[in-house]
């Protein structure tokens, strides 16, 4: 595998991407030739504009309204209720905890996943074939577990009854393991989550950027050990600045990830913990909808959502478009 | 001379190195291996205070109460179908239009592309509510759509999946030789045939790259899955019938990690099918 994971030819023009010249104008040579590219594109447009643009829109339409389960059985007609969803989400005090919650969690994911990943990248450079066999399978495997099945077997592995962690800690001297029950507490079942976060996405990361330092040419590597530097130090002064674009995609896609994890929440904590300890935005929104029936607000909290995922996204365009990336 | 001192330092380093990837891997393939390792033990030992690291026993009792207690045969075939409809569908949809955004040029290309790459970014999970509407009326006018049908989780997976795939897929097409097409219509091909017969072969393995990531996101859906099939549970997917198996204090442990196994394994097996495409996919992906 360590062959089939060499991918330098690909990647080789990575840190800096060499503009290509244009290509010639095609798609006139023929009159029909117009509405070609428009043609391929059909199948690809008409399922995204009914799928998602038309439901962002209707997202945006019932977070407006007053909608609830008497508007879902026809017992009472919809009614335009402005900003009153609204109103109601940001006095809620739990919204703002939820939202806080979110956003400080997400970001803890982000930042154990990019420090074990890319770590674990530069450690896979630095050994024989046969280890690195040994933990790309590991990651890929860890990769390719279902968010449902991974969280399933995170919580049966701290079971406070079965599971082999807490007896492990126990045999280890930390007594205070004994029957302890990680979902109980709301930092505990938070760090729990985030295990199994990391465990199932730090293996994006790991091959991704493992990929790009192979695309690293090897002299600036060997100048830089010649020189003395720190493995910590080549990392910081060379192989981050060289894998900046690739950093970017995998920080953003992590971001974008993290922020509206559900599954794990969902089956970990039991829908968002002890009375709702550990919620987060995403369940959050789907309890009001879809629990207490209350599709305004929920729609309203997608909304929020919508709108901090997409300012993520247009700082993530703009550093692209500065970065002079053709699209 | 100067490379034997270089040698005597580096390797203690490397073994050091060498040591702790191993250990990692071990961990990081543990939680794996408890999963299969509770799948096969009998119930006494899944239920045991000193859980031990192996099994004298192996039994298929946990299999054989989660296929015919539980009926996990037919939720593993919905899930099969669902995720198999949606690769195929969307390799198909994200071929044409990965064709037409790099072989082309044409007005509002650019936009069309910006479009995808915002498309790819929205969190579709904040839609579920208007889907749900969606769906549901949508049912009434066309049967086999509507909540409750596996169609409705193909509809939405397909889209999901789209502008990813678009994206990863552009690498591929562009890779493919501009002098290939005039070749091909020097010899009288029509577009038709060049697109079907030269392109889409030759972009095959990068639609293997970009299947195992529709695949993925639509075997391992849980909101959608659970908020669509409502009362129709001979439709539920695997993840909702997982969660059968979770009862207040009296979880079926061995039922619940011989779930796990069976949902995981047909990933696992796809993962190690595609996984010397994924990783130049993903290049291509990234490189844009």
């Amino acid at each position: 595998m360590a062959r089939d994971l060499d991918v330098r030819s690909d990647v080789s023009s990575l840190p800096r991407p060499v503009p290509r010249p244009r290509k010639p104008v095609k798609g006139n040579r023929t009159g029909a030739g117009r509405w070609t590219p428009w043609l391929y594109l059909a199948p690809a447009l008409i399922l995204l504009g009914g799928l998602l643009v038309y439901p962002i829109y209707q997202l945006g339409l019932i977070s407006f309204l007053r909608y609830t389960q008497a508007q879902v059985s026809g017992g009472q007609p919809t009614a335009f209720v402005g900003l009153d969803n609204y109103d109601a989400l940001f006095k809620d005090p739990q919204f703002w905890q939820v939202l806080l919650t979110t956003l400080l969690f997400a970001g803890a994911c982000v930042v154990c996943t990019l420090a074990v990943g890319s770590a674990l990248a530069v450690l896979l450079t630095k050994v024989r074939a046969l280890p690195r066999l040994l933990l790309m399978f590991a990651a890929l495997g860890a990769w390719a577990t279902p968010a449902v099945t991974g969280s399933t077997v995170w919580v049966f592995l701290f079971d406070s009854d079965y599971g082999p962690v807490d007896k492990t800690l126990v045999w280890l001297g930390l007594t205070g393991f004994q029957d302890y029950s990680w979902t109980y507490g709301r930092y505990s079942a938070f760090a729990l989550v985030l295990m199994e976060i990391v465990w199932c996405s730090f293996p994006f990361v790991m091959v991704t950027l493992y990929a790009g330092i192979r695309a690293i040419p090897a002299e600036v590597l060997e100048a830089a050990a010649l020189d003395g530097a720190s493995a910590w130090r080549t990392w910081r002064s060379v192989m981050a600045p060289m894998l900046r674009p690739i950093l970017l995609v995998v920080t953003i896609q992590s971001v974008i990830w993290d922020f509206k994890v559900f599954g794990q929440i969902y089956v970990m904590t039991s829908g968002g913990g002890i009375a709702g300890q550990n919620l987060v935005l995403n369940v959050y929104a789907y309890q009001k909808a879809f629990a207490s029936s209350e599709y305004g607000l929920g729609s309203a909290i997608g909304v929020v959502m919508l709108l901090i995922l997409l300012t993520v996204t247009l700082g993530y365009l703009r550093l692209l478009r500065r970065q002079g990336e053709e699209l | 001379m100067i490379r034997i001192p270089y040698v005597r330092i580096r390797r203690p380093h490397r073994l050091a190195a060498e040591a702790s990837a191993v250990l990692i891997a071990l961990v990081v393939a543990f939680p794996l291996y408890w999963m299969v390792l509770s799948a096969f033990k009998p119930a006494g030992e899944v239920q045991s205070l000193h859980p031990k690291p192996w099994t004298l026993h192996p039994s298929l009792d946990s299999f054989r109460r989660v296929f015919w207690q539980e009926d996990f045969g037919r939720y593993f075939l919905n899930s099969l179908l669902v995720a198999g409809a949606v690769v195929v569908l969307s390799a198909l949809a994200a071929f044409l239009a990965a064709t037409a955004v790099t072989r082309f040029r044409f007005r509002f290309r650019t936009t069309v592309l910006i479009m995808f790459l915002v498309a790819q970014m929205v969190p579709v999970e904040a839609l579920t509510i208007p889907l749900f509407f969606l769906m549901r009326d949508l049912g009434d006018a066309v049967p086999g759509v509507g909540l409750n049908t596996l169609g409705s989780l193909i509809l939405v997976h397909l889209a999901f999946s789209l502008p990813f795939a678009v994206w990863m897929l552009r690498g591929f097409v562009r890779a493919v030789p501009e002098s290939l097409e005039e070749a091909a219509m020097i010899d009288g091909a029509s577009r038709a045939r060049f697109l079907w017969q030269v392109l889409f072969p030759l972009v095959l393995p990068g639609l293997a790259a970009t299947s195992i990531f529709s695949f993925i996101s639509t075997w391992n859906d849980f909101l959608f899955a659970k908020s669509f099939i409502i009362s129709a549970t001979e439709n539920s997917t695997l993840p909702m019938a997982l969660l059968v198996f979770f009862k207040p204090d009296q979880n079926d442990w061995g039922g619940i990690m011989a779930g796990s196994t069976v949902m995981t394994l047909p990933v696992l097996v796809f993962f190690v099918l595609v996984q010397r495409r994924l990783v130049s996919g993903l290049a291509g992906a990234v490189k844009g």
